[in-house]
């Protein structure tokens, strides 16, 4: 390789980049913008963490196979005792234990 | 440094690490999935450094190998990061009392840990100052980039990420997310309306769109089931409501 970048792959990074910061700061903007927030406005974004959050969960856990489905059932039981770290924890060696010694 | 601003500083760093331990093997990965698909090293680190978004650096540089259109590209990264929206729309109330360019900043860095991180410490009716804001992020953008640094020059020495079970740290981590939240009102529909959208969606309409439109079944279901005041957590008060 010549040169470490190629413009076109550079422009793509450039747009992507500024299409990215703009989805960061265009809630902001928008939501301040309005003079009053309805209550029920205010509930919907109350939901916002958990209902984006799921949707990054729900479609792994169905569609990845047994093995993951598995994992995060038992992810979903130990989340509710354990914080983040011993979480990851615990489902790395389901994961690995299912995949290397029971399959 | 006053003892409650070396609290703030500890605090943001332990959260951080935990985020970029977990981030750091999708790190690695992009990485190397990046140089695997054509792009140099250098490339690779500037994705990282100005999109800091690690599931649309995925999409755009697996879109990079199928030589689709440019403006494609753009657009996937757009939908995938779309979420982000919302997530800056929710932290409004607690940021509004920085400075524009703090704001400006800060929401550089706003990822999904970084917003819910941002929404736990506002909950629990703590301020969240530009310092912790900056600390938490930088804590995960410093190894985020040379992490991807170190998967660029590894390439394909990874091999197949579910041997090695990386492939569930992310989902499993966003799980632990999520349950973090359920003491928020209707925490249960909203969850099992997003959840049965995400999967609907991505059934029939198709990546990344399950993202958007699961989200959004959640949130329509918040908003339109009956308002319950007594719940409502008071450190979500926004600004200039009487």
């Amino acid at each position: 390789m010549e040169s470490p970048f190629h413009t076109q792959t550079l422009l793509i990074i450039a747009a992507g980049a500024i299409a990215t910061y703009l989805t960061r700061v265009g809630g902001y903007v928008f939501i301040t913008r309005m003079k009053r927030i309805p209550p029920r406005a205010e509930a919907a974004l109350n939901a916002v963490p958990a209902a984006v959050l799921t949707t990054l969960v729900a479609p792994a856990a169905i569609t990845g196979g047994w093995d993951v489905s598995l994992t995060m059932a038992i992810a979903f039981l130990v989340g509710l005792r354990l914080s983040l770290l011993p979480m990851l924890a615990v489902c790395w060696i389901v994961v690995m234990v299912i995949r290397h010694l029971i399959v | 440094m006053t003892p409650e601003t070396k609290e703030e500083f500890r605090d943001a760093l332990r959260r951080g690490s935990a985020v970029a331990i977990a981030a750091a093997p999708f790190a690695v990965l992009f990485g190397a999935v990046a140089v695997d698909n054509g792009l140099s090293i250098a490339e690779a680190t500037l994705m990282s450094a100005t999109l800091y978004a690690g599931a649309s650096q995925l999409v755009g540089v697996e879109l990079f190998n199928h030589h689709v259109a440019p403006w494609l590209v753009v657009l996937s990264i757009f939908a995938v990061n779309f979420r982000h929206v919302l997530y800056s729309a929710a932290i409004a109330p607690h940021i509004r009392h920085l400075t524009f360019w703090e704001k400006a900043t800060s929401l550089f860095l706003l990822t999904d840990p970084q917003f819910a991180e941002t929404e736990r410490r506002a909950d629990r009716g703590i301020r969240v100052s530009y310092l912790w804001l900056m600390v938490l992020g930088l804590s995960v953008y410093v190894p985020w980039l040379f992490l991807t640094i170190l998967g660029a020059f590894l390439g394909n020495l990874i091999g197949d990420p579910k041997a090695i079970g990386i492939d569930v740290l992310l989902p499993v981590y966003f799980m632990g997310l999520v349950l973090g939240f359920r003491s928020r009102a209707n925490w249960l529909p909203v969850v099992l309306a997003s959840g049965a959208g995400s999967i609907l969606a991505l059934h029939f309409v198709g990546s990344p769109w399950h993202v958007s439109l699961g989200a959004l079944a959640g949130i329509i279901v918040a908003a339109l089931l009956p308002l319950d005041n007594a719940e409502a957590p008071s450190g979500d008060v926004v600004e200039g409501e009487a």
